[in-house]
Order: C-alpha cells, then structure tokens, then sequence
C-alpha cells in the first residue's frame, strides 16, 4: 500500500489534486467500534488489574522487611528474614538452562519444519508442534519425575565426574547418588521442554516468510541448502528469533508445575546446577501459598509482583521485536 | 510446486547443488523431474555413521567406561554418530558438501529429538495409567471414600473430571466472546490503540500462569471474601486462555483476503456488516481452531487452578459454591503432595490419562475443524466447482 500521494503530471493546473475521500461513519459502526474498543481495553485493564492486586497484596511484607527483601536469601517469616536473593536467581538459572536446550532445539526445528521436511509432512509437523504446546505441563511433570528423572542422573553423575573441574559443573559428593536428585539442572532440562514449541512455532513463521526469489537467487549463485539458510533464511529471521528466544524466556521463568516436581528446595544461591536442590519463585507460590499466614502470602505476592513485572518486561521488549519483525507481512497479507 | 519424493534427510546425497527450490518449470511435462535423489552413496555414508557409531558406543559405554542411564546412551551415540558422519563424508566430498550434509542430519536430528518428546510423554502416560482404567469404579466414583492405600477399585476421578469439563466450559464462555472481540478489533478496527493492546495481548500468552491464580485469589477470596470454587478457577483459566485465543484469532482474521472485505465494502455494506457476514464467517474453521486449542490449552493448566479452586475428595457439580477438584489439581495433589503410596501415584497417572486421551481429543477436533485455510476450499467443494466448470 503506497501512502504518498502521486502529485498529477507537471502540466495539471495546481487546483487537479486528489479530493480527499470522506466515508460517513454510521451509527451501528460507531456502536461495533465502540464495543471492540472495550474488549480491546479489558485486555490491558486485566494486566493493570493484576499488577495492581499484587502491588496492594504485598504491601505488608514490603512494609515489614523493606529493601531487604532483595537481599535476603533466607525465608524466616517470624523473625522478618525472608527475600528473594537466592529464589530468584536460582529460577533465573534454570530457565538459562532451559533456554540453553530450547534455542538451538527449537530453531532446528523449525529449520526442518521450514526448509527440509518435504511439503506434504510440514502441516503434520507444525500441528505436532502444536501439540506439543498444549500438552498439560502436570503430565511434563509425571514424564519428569518417573520416566527422566531416573535415567538421567547417570549422565549427571557422569558429567560431574568427568567435567567436575568446570566450576559450573561441580558437585561436592560426587559418589553419592543423592546428591543429583532434584538438581537446577535437571529441572532446567525438563523445562525447556515446555519452551520448544513456543521458539519453534514462532521462529518458524518468520523462516517461511523469507522471500522466495531471494532463495532462489542463492540456488542459483550456486549455494547449497544450507548456504542458502545461512545467507537468506537467517538474515530476514533474526528478530523474530530474538523476540521467539525472548518469549521462551519469560515462559521458562514462570513455569510451575515441572518444577515444582522435580526441586528438591533450598534457600541458599548455588552455582552448582548439577547438586541437589534449586528453588523458584513460582515454585514458593505454588508450594506454600496456601499453608501460611496473612504475612506469609504477602510475602509470595512481594516474590510474584518482582516474577511479574520481570516476565512482563520482558515479554513485551519480546512481543515489540516480534511486531517489528512481523510488520512487512501484514501489509502483503492485506 | 513439483513434490518431492525422495525422502530429504537421505536424499541430500551426493547431488550437492541439486537440491534447487521447488516449483521449477519442468520443460518436458511428461517426465516429471526429481529434484532430490536418493544416491547409493549417501544412503550408504548414512546408514554406516549410524550403525558405526552404535557399535562404538555399546562397546564403550556398556563395555569399557562405566557410565549408566539409557538417556545418556542416546546423547553419546548422537554425538559420535555426528562426529563419524562428519569424517566419513570428507573423505568422498569436499567443504562445502560436507557442511551441508552435516547440518541436514543435525536438523533432523533436532526434530526427530522433539518429535519423541511430543509421543514420549503421552505414551508414557498412556502406559502408566492404563491399568487404572480397568476399574468400574474409575469412571463412576469420587475419591470420598478411598484412602491412601485403598485398592484401586474404589474409588475414581470421576469428580475431577466433572469439575475439569465445568470449569472449562464456564471459561471458556467467559474467555471466547473477549478474545474473539479483541482479535476483531485489532485486525478490523485498528488505530492507535491496537498496537498496544496487540503487544500485551502477545505479552500475556507467556506469563507466568502461577500469577492468574495468584491474583483471582487475591481478588475473589482475599478481598471479596469469596469462597475458594470452581467459578474462581474457571476465572483464573479466563486470565490465562483469553490471550492464548486472542492471538490465535488474531493470526486467522489477517489471513481473510482483503478483497474481500474491499468487495463487501462496495456493495454498500457497513463495516460490522461486512466482519459479522464476510470476515468471521470466512475465517470461521481458523476461528474454532483457535479456540479448540485455547480449551486444551486450558484443561491443561494446573498453576492457576491450584490456588482458587480447593481440594476435596467429593463430588462437587455446582461451580459456584465449595471446593471443586479437577483433574490436573487430582494429579497435583495426590502425587506432588500427598504422593505416599503407590496407589495414590497410580491414581495420579490414571487421571493423566484422562487428560492426555481429552487434550488429544480436543487437538483431532481443532485439526478436522480448521484443516483448511480461510478461502481454501475443501475437496469437496473443489469437486463441486469443477463438475459446474465443466458443465459450462
């Protein structure tokens, strides 16, 4: 859609100008914008709501601990020793962990899905995808806790033994086999499962829309498959890869469930992701909202305000890389 | 667009640049030309590196080193598998070929992973839970008169499941109409608003759902003194669906062609006329796909629910009064926390199969609902028009 407007050829007299188009709005439109505008509206009356019921809800435990609540890590209700300084971070770890998996997973995927899987598997494919998405994150959980769980810490054990040397990896009784269970490392790989089919399907739409004749002129300079990816495919992606990357993110953070299965709780921050025990600040909601006190839920709604505002921001930096990366395709579309 | 027959993975072969983008005119219609051919050699290379590679790592995994778990099996194989792919094609091909051979089984083998997941954890399961569907009393019964260690045949998820379907249908009234509206008003009204109801609509769909829960508890039961039921967990499913939908529809409604609502527009007809008989009509199987997923999304999601919704162990068919129990928050429960026995564990997992067998029953719908994109048309309605085509 051109929005300059063509000025008439240089011998029009000056008055032969477009005449600007005036469309009567009538009522019953007034009536239909009117009420979509609203529903438009709800959407971020909701999130203003929710922002709000949380900034109320946590004004005890603020009140009680003040700044303080950033930078302790211990969760002593009675004495007002509680904050978020090891919950927090420990969540973070893990949705790097997951994310570490799900971007380069997610991606290839999406490339296969795109590029190389023949034309007459893609739909079954993107509908697999799909799948995957609404597959209930409590039965991720099960598959977690009694399928992964128990196969997996001889590979942990294994790394630790092997690649202990790398602080990262460390694990201070490394004979034991306790001391996998339940481990930031564990939980983050189980995550990034729920996180897959977000990059996949979103880095997957931006992939197709790489324009057709610049892919054929790769082909044609002599590039193989995967020069062309690299050269055309690539390029027009990378911020819709970004934002797909940015979105898993916020959702690894506020994963729940799989979590919540997996950790072993602890209150102290611990770079050792293989070693028994992590915690979040969904994982305290969920686990303990319901069993304290008045001061004891204003102090999980104090962790899930700093959850929300921190998904939040980020999803949308995430949703406003996406739009951008979008916008091209919404004007071929019209 | 010429199909391609040859499966891509193998087929990459030794035919480097021949992997041209499909829809290439073919000069001569009668021989149809085949853009990826399956070689001898690249098979061969193939099944070589994998079989090799399989022998290696038995022998050192299971033989020499002493590492266990099956999962690690797998990573080590793929890697080495990779790595002596890898070397076996340098020595027949140069740089460049090899690099492009390498990545397409690396792809694969990426989508292949993700492909086990998505079957694993249902038939895993399935598997798991089986057992428990054997019992009369899975299907009739609550859990009021079971305890930790009864055997399965008494007691049921009978209750969970029937406050699972109330709470999705009530969510599900409440959700659709406000994201079917929102999708409508971002796609057909516009303006300067659309941008950011677009961006946190997108926001929305990835926030944590702990949090929904978190705030129609502090809503509903810490300031309006309400109860914990199933109307408020249906509430938190609103929060955490309407998004979900609102996006999908979004996507649907940009799909309707413009010429159409252009050819509306110059019949005379308004605007709500041309997207209440022209856009949503046109876009209805993309619309009902869209919300089919929301509700699997739904049924789905236990961290919202778990926070407004109570637990009991007896029916509860009324929403909106009481504790009501569904079958996520079943499985939540009587697994994460109160998972002592091995009975309980496999009431948990027969739930999960409920789940699973009505996610999956939700997905085939959405699937036979929207199998074809707005203007697309159906088989049937193809046959239809070339009978009339040829009759003219």
């Amino acid at each position: 859609m051109a929005v300059a407007v063509t000025p008439g050829p240089p011998s029009a007299p000056s008055d032969d100008r477009p005449r600007t188009i005036v469309s009567p709005v009538s009522a019953g439109d007034r009536i239909f914008r009117g009420v979509l505008r609203a529903s438009g509206l709800t959407v971020l009356f909701i999130t203003g709501a929710i922002l709000l019921f949380l900034v109320l809800r946590s004004l005890t435990a603020f009140g009680a601990v003040g700044f303080r609540f950033f930078t302790t890590s211990t969760w002593f209700l009675s004495t007002n020793q509680f904050g978020i300084a090891a919950i927090l971070p420990l969540g973070i770890l893990i949705a790097i962990i997951a994310l570490v998996i799900a971007v380069p997973v997610g991606l290839a995927t999406a490339l296969f899905i795109s590029e190389y899987a023949p034309p007459r598997l893609r739909r079954t494919l993107i509908a697999l995808i799909d799948l995957m998405a609404a597959i209930p994150s409590i039965i991720v959980a099960l598959f977690a806790l009694y399928f992964v769980m128990p196969r997996f810490l001889g590979t942990c054990a294994w790394i630790a033994h092997h690649l202990g040397f790398i602080p990262f990896f460390h694990v201070s009784l490394p004979n034991a086999p306790a001391s996998y269970v339940g481990s930031t490392f564990i939980a983050g790989v189980m995550v990034s499962v729920m996180v897959i089919p977000i990059i996949t399907s979103l880095s997957r739409q931006v992939f197709s829309q790489a324009p057709q004749g610049e892919r054929e002129a790769a082909y044609a300079l002599g590039s193989t498959k995967w020069g062309m990816i690299r050269t055309v495919v690539f390029p027009y992606g990378r911020a819709g890869v970004i934002g797909a990357s940015m979105l898993g993110l916020g959702r690894a953070l506020g994963e729940t469930i799989v979590v919540s299965f997996i950790l072993t709780p602890v209150y102290l921050f611990n770079w050792h992701v293989l070693e028994a025990g992590g915690n979040s600040v969904t994982y305290m909601i969920a686990n303990y909202v319901l069993q304290q006190g008045a001061k004891g839920i204003s102090a999980l709604f104090a962790a899930g305000l700093v959850l929300f505002t921190m998904t939040l921001g980020i999803n949308t930096l995430a949703a406003i890389i996406i739009s951008r990366s979008r916008s091209g395709a919404t004007a071929s579309a019209d | 667009m010429v199909t391609q027959d040859a499966q891509s993975i193998a087929g990459a072969g030794a035919s480097p640049a021949g992997t041209a983008p499909a829809g290439t005119p073919t000069q001569d219609a009668d021989r149809k030309v085949r853009i990826v051919r399956v070689s001898m050699e690249g098979t061969a290379t193939l099944c070589g590196a994998a079989l090799g590679s399989l022998g290696l790592v038995w022998l050192l995994y299971e033989r020499v080193l002493p590492f266990t778990g099956a999962l690690g099996f797998w990573l080590c194989w793929y890697a080495v598998f990779m790595l002596l792919y890898a070397a076996m094609a340098r020595i027949q091909w140069d740089r460049r070929d090899v690099i492009n051979k390498v990545t397409t089984v690396a792809v694969s083998g990426a989508a292949v992973a993700v492909l086990a997941v998505v079957f694993g954890t249902d038939l895993y399961t399935l598997s798991r839970g089986l057992p428990s569907l054997f019992h009369v009393s899975y299907f009739t019964q609550s859990l009021a008169f079971a305890g930790p260690s009864s055997p399965l045949d008494i007691g049921g998820v009978a209750h969970a499941a029937i406050g699972t379907l109330e709470q999705i249908t009530l969510a599900t009234l409440f959700a659709v109409p406000l994201a079917v509206a929102t999708a409508v008003f971002l796609s057909e009204v516009g303006g300067r608003l659309a941008r950011p109801v677009r961006i946190i609509v997108e926001a929305m769909t990835a926030l944590p759902d702990i949090i929904a829960g978190l705030f129609i508890y502090a809503l509903f039961i810490l300031t309006l003194g309400m109860q914990k039921s199933g109307l408020a967990a249906a509430l938190a499913l609103t929060v955490t669906m309407m998004p979900i939908i609102a996006r999908a529809s979004e996507v649907v409604l940009r799909l309707v062609p413009g010429t159409l609502r252009e050819a509306s527009m110059a019949l005379g007809s308004s605007q709500w006329r041309t997207a209440w008989n022209v856009v949503l009509p046109t876009a209805r199987p993309g619309l009902a796909t869209a919300v089919v997923l929301g509700m699997a999304r739904g049924i789905g999601e236990t961290a919202p629910v778990l926070v407004v919704s109570g637990v009991t162990k007896e029916f509860n068919f009324n929403p909106l009064s009481g504790p009501q129990m569904s079958l996520p928050l079943f499985i939540w429960n009587y697994v994460h926390i109160e998972g002592v026995t091995p009975q309980y564990i496999a009431r948990g997992f027969g739930a999960g199969v409920a789940l699973v067998i009505i996610v999956l029953a939700l997905f085939t719908l959405a699937r036979k609902l929207g199998g074809t994109a707005p203007g697309e048309l159906s088989k049937r309605q193809r046959r239809q028009l070339a009978r009339q085509g040829a009759r003219v």
